[in-house]
């Protein structure tokens, strides 16, 4: 059960984290949505659909709902919540790698604090109602 | 504005994990980690009201922060719905019995810490 959810906290972390990478980059290639009017927004989401790292990193954040959905059937929401927070400090980091977004001295302490909570969430059990399952 | 729609938010968020995770605690667990009872799984739960609720409060929280993000930038939105961590902490220990130690509640803090570090 352990490594079930253990697999299942990676494929969240890493399918929310990196989706919306993803997502920001194919939606950065869309260009500026300047007019809030039907024809203009269907005109992006129309141009939207059809750039493939939009495509992906939807689908993406399709795997990730569906696997948080999964996991909270046997996993403390709690537990969930607290320990798949460490995609706040991944998202940073890949921003900086792959969208060349600058990483200051204060987000890095805030990594840091984040990478720390959640080793202290990840070391109580993952489900504290009812029998073990 | 920006009050009323950081609640909007951070309650969206909060009632949608709620109603998900007891939605799914109503399902039980799969027969087995592979995919077809998972995906059947899936499919039972996206049939109850309980989840089909989740996903009204969600998607209210999704327009609300897209209305928070067209006047407020956002590493000022972030920040402002991490609070959302506290109460649904606090909010998963009351209505799905939850136990949250002082392991879990120093976790949390550092983390909301960190959110707004990091926005």
């Amino acid at each position: 059960m352990r490594f079930k959810t253990n697999a299942f906290l990676v494929i969240v972390i890493v399918s929310n984290a990196v989706g919306n990478v993803l997502l920001s980059h194919g939606m950065r290639g869309i260009g500026d949505i300047s007019s809030f009017s039907p024809t203009a927004l269907a005109a992006s989401a129309v141009r939207s659909l059809a750039d493939p790292w939009v495509l992906l990193g939807t689908g993406l954040l399709a795997v990730f709902f569906a696997a948080h959905t999964l996991l909270l059937s046997w996993t403390d929401l709690s537990y969930v919540l607290l320990v798949t927070s460490v995609g706040y400090a991944l998202v940073a980091v890949l921003g900086a790698t792959f969208l060349g977004e600058h990483i200051s001295a204060s987000r890095w302490a805030g990594i840091a604090l984040i990478s720390g909570g959640v080793a202290l969430a990840s070391s109580t059990p993952p489900l504290t109602t009812g029998e073990e399952r | 504005m920006t009050a009323f729609l950081v609640t909007l938010v951070v309650t969206g968020s909060v009632a949608g994990d709620l109603l998900k995770a007891h939605a799914m605690r109503l399902q039980g667990v799969p027969e087995a980690a592979s995919a077809p009872p998972m995906l059947r799984l899936l499919l039972r739960a996206f049939r109850s009201s309980w989840f089909l609720l989740s996903l009204g409060a969600y998607a209210g929280s999704f327009f609300a922060f897209m209305a928070l993000l067209s006047f407020r930038e956002v590493s000022f939105a972030v920040p402002a719905t991490a609070i959302g961590f506290v109460f649904e902490t606090a909010l998963a220990r009351v209505c799905l019995s939850e136990r949250v130690g002082p392991r879990r509640w120093a976790g949390a803090a550092l983390v909301i810490v960190g959110v707004c570090l990091i926005a």
